[in-house]
């Protein structure tokens, strides 16, 4: 199932990215995943969360610019080879991958990972027919 | 010291006899100008219905100032006096928004034009044995053609470089032995701190004359550049409006701009109460084109503000000299002597959905020359979490800002609520340059 991402506009000035973490801390939003897209002058900040509308809420009433995509999460085994096995699959259905990114992990053999499809429910389709495990929006909390 | 003339019966005509051919051409101007759309109805509102009702040159004070605004009314044909097919070339300018100043010449009017250059040339102590460097744009700005076909009048040989390239100028200067450049005097600057970085020394060049102009300098940086190259430089008013360069330019003796006054009547006002200031005393300049055919235009208010010299100049001119310019009376920005309005700029990006209410105009030096940013504010709600989206944004931008103010300005995106708000024009722009 797809899961939410947060994407946030950041100008490249001092204590930005602090501002959005500090401000997320102290609605107890907890992040699971982040990665920075950036250009010379600003970043793009990608975040998966646990409470994503309470986050974006919280952080447009701060006057950030922050949008929801919806993306794809998956767990692979942390072994060489696992991440080429699923862009294999992909490739192999013709699944357009615009973006991905490493994900927290706490449990030892497993990594997880964040796609960002053009379209997201016919990959999710695959993925599951090659027995991927797609991770759920209650997974989420609990990972 | 040699002065030379290239029309020395008119550089040298008496005062009397001067206001008098004024005065004459003035009358043919006005029967010009109520051939057009415009000035029929401007000056049929004043009573001006022929040249019978000009009858001194007190009766000019009688027409209303022609602005920049006027001029915009009228485009694209409404200025036009001739028949189209009487046109050889067409010359536009930067208006306040996105419509430009048209100016139309037909075959006299450039053949008068290029001889006003190539008095202002030969009124430099320039011959044909110059090896002259045009270092102005070429195209619809003035500033590159008008010298050009002065030079080409005169006999100079022309290398007709356009700006840009700095490392190809210094070659071109040094293999051809340039004599002569017309440059802004930023990018004379910029020349003179890139020459060792691209190999060159002043040795490379016999370089004796720079004609400075499109934007505002001091004398202190004539004396700069004068010193730092071993050269004369001499300073060139004009603006497109009234030709382009060859409306005041320095001779020899340096002290002031002569203005041709058989082809312009010249005058300085007060911008706020439009009261003519006569001689010494600093204005705004306003001017009518005594000359032009096609497009006739009377009491030009340039917006630039500088005063007449009083007396007379050592070479004999009797036209009267003009002091540099010392600032505008408008909010018109000059950015490496390209002139910029800043509601150009806020028409261009306020057309953009995806930009916010608040933009600010930033200008800076990166070395000598000058530096536009213009910073905009997303409008948060066409913020798609997309980076290739801002990035085709800020392109997006960038082009149509270059289509209309001709320079590529930076861009920058910010945040909603950044940038500082205004309540209005002034404070759009933060112009953080160094006068030079």
């Amino acid at each position: 199932m797809k899961l939410t991402q947060i994407s946030i506009f950041l100008e490249n000035r001092k204590g930005r990215l602090y501002d959005v973490c500090s401000l997320l801390g102290k609605k107890k939003i907890n992040i699971r995943a982040l990665t920075i897209a950036e250009t010379e002058e600003f970043g793009i900040l990608r975040i998966v969360v646990d409470k994503p509308a309470e986050a974006v809420r919280a952080l447009k009433d701060n006057g950030f610019m922050a949008n929801l995509t919806d993306i794809v999460a998956v767990e692979v085994k942390d072994k060489p080879g696992g991440l080429a096995a699923i862009l294999k699959i992909l490739s192999d259905n013709n699944i357009n991958l615009e973006y991905m990114y490493g994900f927290v992990e706490k449990a030892a053999d497993q990594a997880l990972l964040v796609f960002r499809f053009d379209s997201p429910d016919k990959a999710i389709e695959v993925l599951k027919k090659n027995k991927i495990k797609v991770i759920g929006k209650e997974d989420i909390k609990n990972l | 010291m040699d002065v030379s003339f290239w029309q020395k019966d008119l550089e040298t005509i008496e005062r009397q006899p001067l206001k008098k051919l004024q005065l004459k051409l003035l009358r043919e101007t006005v029967d010009f100008a109520l051939k057009t759309p415009f000035y029929k109805s401007r000056l049929h509102k004043v009573a001006i219905t022929s040249s019978d009702d000009i009858k001194s040159l007190e009766d000019l004070k009688k027409i209303p100032f022609t602005t920049k605004d006027d001029l915009r009314e009228g485009y694209p044909y409404g200025h036009l006096a001739v028949d189209l097919g009487d046109v050889v070339r067409i010359h536009t300018s930067s208006g306040t928004t996105g419509i430009p100043t048209v100016i139309y010449h037909t075959k006299s009017d450039l053949d008068n034009w290029t001889d006003l250059v190539a008095r202002s040339i030969v009124a430099t102590g320039a011959t044909k044995k110059d090896i002259f460097q045009n270092m102005m744009s070429y195209g619809l700005f003035t500033g590159g053609l008008g010298l050009h076909y002065g030079a080409e009048r005169v006999g100079l040989t022309i290398i007709p470089a356009g700006p840009g390239n700095t490392k190809r100028q210094m070659q071109l200067m040094k293999d051809f032995r340039t004599t002569l450049i017309h440059i802004t005097p930023s990018y004379l600057l910029h020349i003179g701190s890139k020459l060792e970085e691209f190999g060159f020394s002043l040795k490379d060049f016999v370089l004796k004359k720079a004609y400075c102009g499109a934007e505002p300098y001091s004398g202190n940086t004539r004396k700069k550049l004068e010193k730092s190259f071993g050269i004369d430089v001499y300073n060139s008013y004009g603006l497109s409006e009234m030709n382009g360069p060859g409306v005041s330019f320095e001779c020899v003796n340096k002290c002031g701009m002569h203005t041709w006054e058989d082809a312009y009547i010249m005058e300085v006002i007060d911008p706020k109460t439009g009261k003519n200031l006569g001689e010494e005393k600093e204005g705004e300049l306003v001017f009518t084109t005594l000359r032009r055919r096609a497009t006739p235009i009377l009491r030009y208010r340039t917006r630039d503000l500088a005063f007449i010299y009083k007396g007379t100049c050592r070479c004999k001119r009797t036209h009267r000299r003009i002091s540099r310019i010392t600032g505008r009376s408008d909010d018109m920005l000059i950015v490496n002597g390209v002139n910029v309005f800043p509601s150009q700029i806020e028409e261009v990006i306020m057309k953009i959905p995806e930009v916010g209410n608040n933009y600010q105009v930033y200008l800076e030096k990166e070395g000598a020359l000058d530096k536009l940013t213009v910073k905009v504010e997303i409008y948060s709600k066409m913020f798609t979490g997309d980076l290739l989206q801002l990035d085709s944004l800020k392109e997006k931008i960038i082009n149509e800002l270059r289509a209309a103010i001709i320079l590529t300005p930076a861009v920058e995106l910010h945040e909603p609520g950044v940038l500082p708000v205004s309540e209005g024009k002034a404070k759009r722009v933060a112009d953080n340059r160094q006068k030079i």
